[in-house]
C-alpha cells in the first residue's frame, strides 16, 4: 500500500482534533494547554508540507517554516504570561483560573 | 541599490515608519534615564499621526507590494486610518491612568505600536501568508498588554485566557488556511477566487477550509459562537487596554473578515453567506440578552461589542458593495462610540481607586452634568436612536440587507437593537434619576477632549454625513 496525500491529511486531522480536545477536556494543567496548541500548529504544518509535496508547489513549505517561527514566538509569550500568572496565583491548575466567570 | 527597487517599497512606507519608529522608541525608553514613559507615549502618538499622514499622501489607486501579497486600496486606506485613530486614542487614554495606578511603563506604547503595525499589515494582506503574519503581529502584543498589570491577578488571568483562546483561534485559522491552500493550490486571494470558481471535487475540502478560516475570524472579532473570551478579558485587563481592545483590533479583524470573504471567495458567496448570517444573528441576540444582567460596566461593554460586531456582519452577509459600505460606516461610528464611553469609564475614579460598577454612575447628571450628557448621547447612539450617528450606522447595514433580500436577518437585527436599547437606557436612567453617589475626580484633560470629540461626532453626524459615507462607498467599491 502506498502512502498518499489522504493518509497525511488524516494524520493531521487526528492531531488537530487531539489538540482541540486537549484544550477543552484538560482539567489539570495549563502547560498541557500550551502543548495542545503546539500540537494544533504541527498538524497544520503536516497539512502544508503534504499539500506542498502533492501539488509540487514550494509555497506550502515556505508557509510551514513561517508557522514554525511564529509558533516559537507564541510559545515564548505564552510561557511568559504563565510565569506572571503563577507569581500571582501560586498555581497553574486549570480549575484555579476562575477569578472571572465567563 | 537602484531607486526603482526602493520605489517598490512605497506602498509599505507607513508600515516601515511604524516598525522602525517602534524599535527606535524601545531604544529611547531603555536608554533614557529619568522618566522615559511620557516622552515615549507622546512620541508614539506622533508616530501614529505621521504614519496616517504618509498613508493619505500615498499615490491614489491600487498599489501592491511584495509580489502582490500586500495591497493598498481605498478599503485598506479607510480601515488603516480608523485603526491608527483607535490606537492613538488608546495611548492618549492611558496617560493619566498609568500615572494614577503607578504602572508607568514605556513598553505599553511600544507594544501598542507593534500591534498597530500588525493591524496595518493584516488590513493590507492579499494572501494567506501575509494574513497570518499580520494577525500574529497584531495578537502577540495584545496578549502581553492584557497582562501588563503583572502584579494583578485579574490582569494576568485575563492575559492567560486571551492567550490560550487567541492561540487556539490562530490554530483554527491556520488549519483552514492550509486546507484552502491545498484544495486551490495557491495562497493569493485573487488566485484562490479564480480556482474556487471552477467547482469540481475539491469543493468539499475548500468548504471545510472556509469554515475553519471563518471560525478563526469570528474569534478575533469576538462574534458568537467564539465570543467566550471577551467578557473575561475586557473585565480583567487594565481599562485603557480594554478600550484599545474594543476599538482598533476589531477594525482590523472585520477588515480581514471582509477582505477574505469578498476577495478570495466571491464565486461561492452562497456557501459562506449562511455562516455569516448565523454568526450575525447569534451575536446580535447574545449581545442584546446577555448584557441585561451585567453590573460591571466593562463586562457590559464586552457584550455590547459582541452585539455591535453582529450588526456590522449584517453588511458582510449581504455580500454587496452597499453591504461592505455599511460595514465600513458601522466600524467608523462604532469606534467613536466605544472610545467615548471608555473615556468616561476611565474617569470613574475616587480617592479609593477605580470603580467599575454601573451603580457608581448614579446621579452623574448632578455631579458631572457635561460628562453625563455626552455619555447619555453616546449610549443613545449605541442603542441606535435617531438622529444620532449610531442610527445611521445601523440604517446602512439594514438597508444593504434588505436590498440583498435578507429580510429575516434585517428584522431580527431591528428586534435585537430594540432589546439592546433596554440596558443602554437603564444606564441613562441611573445617571439621571437615581440618588447621586459620591462624585468622581475631575476628568483629566485628554479624556475630556476625547469624550467631547466622540460625543460631538455622534450628535452632529446627521448634519453632514456625506463625506464619511462617500469615502466608505469608494472604499467598498475598490474591493469588488
Amino acid at each position: 500500500m502506498s502512502i498518499g496525500l489522504g493518509h497525511y491529511l488524516a494524520v493531521a486531522a487526528i492531531l488537530f482534533t487531539l489538540g482541540i480536545f486537549g484544550i477543552f477536556l484538560n482539567r489539570k494543567n495549563v502547560i498541557v494547554i500550551l502543548m495542545s496548541i503546539e500540537l494544533i500548529l504541527l498538524a497544520v504544518n503536516i497539512n502544508l508540507v503534504a499539500f506542498s509535496s502533492f501539488l509540487g508547489d514550494i509555497v506550502g513549505q515556505v508557509y510551514a517554516l513561517i508557522v514554525l517561527t511564529v509558533a516559537a514566538a507564541e510559545a515564548a509569550i505564552g510561557l511568559a504570561i504563565l510565569v506572571a500568572y503563577f507569581r500571582n496565583r501560586g498555581s497553574i491548575a486549570v480549575e484555579d483560573i476562575n477569578l472571572m466567570k465567563g | 541599490m537602484d531607486t526603482a527597487h526602493l520605489a517598490r517599497l512605497i506602498p509599505v512606507l507607513p508600515e516601515i515608519v511604524l516598525g522602525v519608529g517602534a524599535a527606535a522608541l524601545l531604544m529611547l525608553g531603555v536608554f533614557q534615564s529619568g522618566r522615559p514613559w511620557r516622552m515615549v507615549d507622546y512620541a508614539a502618538i506622533a508616530l501614529l499621526a505621521v504614519a496616517a499622514i504618509i498613508l493619505v499622501l500615498l499615490p491614489a489607486g491600487k498599489l501592491t507590494g511584495f509580489g502582490g501579497s500586500f495591497i493598498v486600496d481605498d478599503f485598506a486606506r479607510f480601515l488603516k486610518i480608523l485603526a491608527l485613530l483607535g490606537s492613538a486614542a488608546a495611548i492618549a487614554m492611558s496617560l493619566d491612568y498609568a500615572e494614577h495606578v503607578r504602572q508607568q511603563r514605556f513598553e505599553y506604547s511600544v507594544l501598542i505600536l507593534l500591534s498597530t503595525l500588525g493591524m496595518m499589515m493584516l488590513i493590507s494582506a492579499a494572501d494567506l501568508i501575509a494574513l497570518y503574519l499580520g494577525l500574529e503581529l497584531m495578537s502577540l502584543p495584545l496578549y502581553v498588554v492584557a497582562a501588563s498589570h503583572r502584579d494583578s491577578l485579574r490582569s494576568t488571568e485575563a492575559g492567560l485566557k486571551y492567550f490560550v483562546l487567541g492561540a487556539l483561534s490562530s490554530g483554527m485559522l491556520l488549519y483552514g488556511a492550509s486546507l484552502t491552500y491545498g484544495f486551490t493550490g495557491t495562497v493569493g486571494f485573487a488566485s484562490i477566487a479564480h480556482a474556487a470558481g471552477q467547482g469540481g471535487p475539491a469543493a468539499i475540502g475548500l468548504i471545510f477550509g472556509i469554515v475553519f478560516l471563518f471560525a478563526g475570524f469570528c474569534f478575533k472579532v469576538s462574534a458568537v459562537p467564539f465570543h467566550m473570551w471577551t467578557p473575561d478579558v475586557y473585565e480583567g485587563a487594565p481599562t485603557p487596554v480594554t478600550a484599545f481592545f474594543a476599538a482598533a483590533p476589531k477594525v482590523a479583524g472585520i477588515a480581514m473578515f471582509v477582505r477574505v470573504a469578498v476577495m478570495a471567495f466571491p464565486g461561492i458567496t452562497s456557501e459562506w453567506q449562511q455562516i455569516v448570517v448565523f454568526v450575525s444573528i447569534a451575536s446580535m441576540a447574545l449581545g442584546a440578552f446577555a448584557a441585561i444582567g451585567q453590573r460591571n460596566i466593562k463586562r457590559l461593554m464586552a457584550y455590547s461589542s459582541i452585539g455591535h460586531m453582529g450588526f456590522a456582519l449584517i453588511g458582510l452577509a449581504a455580500g454587496t458593495p452597499e453591504g461592505v459600505q455599511g460595514v465600513l460606516v458601522y466600524m467608523a461610528i462604532y469606534i467613536t462610540m466605544t472610545l467615548g464611553v471608555f473615556a468616561v469609564i476611565l474617569s470613574m475614579r475616587r480617592h479609593s481607586g477605580m470603580v467599575e460598577s454601573i451603580d457608581q454612575l448614579a446621579g452623574l447628571a448632578r455631579t458631572h452634568p457635561a460628562t453625563a450628557f455626552f455619555l447619555a448621547m453616546l449610549l443613545f447612539s449605541m442603542a441606535g436612536i435617531p438622529p444620532l450617528a449610531g442610527f445611521f450606522a445601523k440604517f446602512y447595514v439594514f438597508l444593504a440587507a434588505i436590498k440583498a433580500g435578507l429580510y429575516v436577518l434585517a428584522v431580527i437585527g431591528v428586534l435585537a437593537s430594540v432589546v439592546g436599547a433596554y440596558y443602554y437606557l437603564a444606564i441613562v436612567k441611573t445617571m439621571y434619576f437615581d440618588e447621586p453617589a459620591e462624585g468622581f475626580y475631575n476628568m483629566p484633560y485628554e479624556l475630556r477632549v476625547l469624550l467631547a470629540i466622540c460625543g460631538l461626532f455622534n450628535i452632529l453626524f446627521f448634519v453632514y454625513p456625506g463625506p464619511l459615507v462617500g469615502v466608505a462607498s469608494a472604499a467598498a467599491h475598490s474591493l469588488f
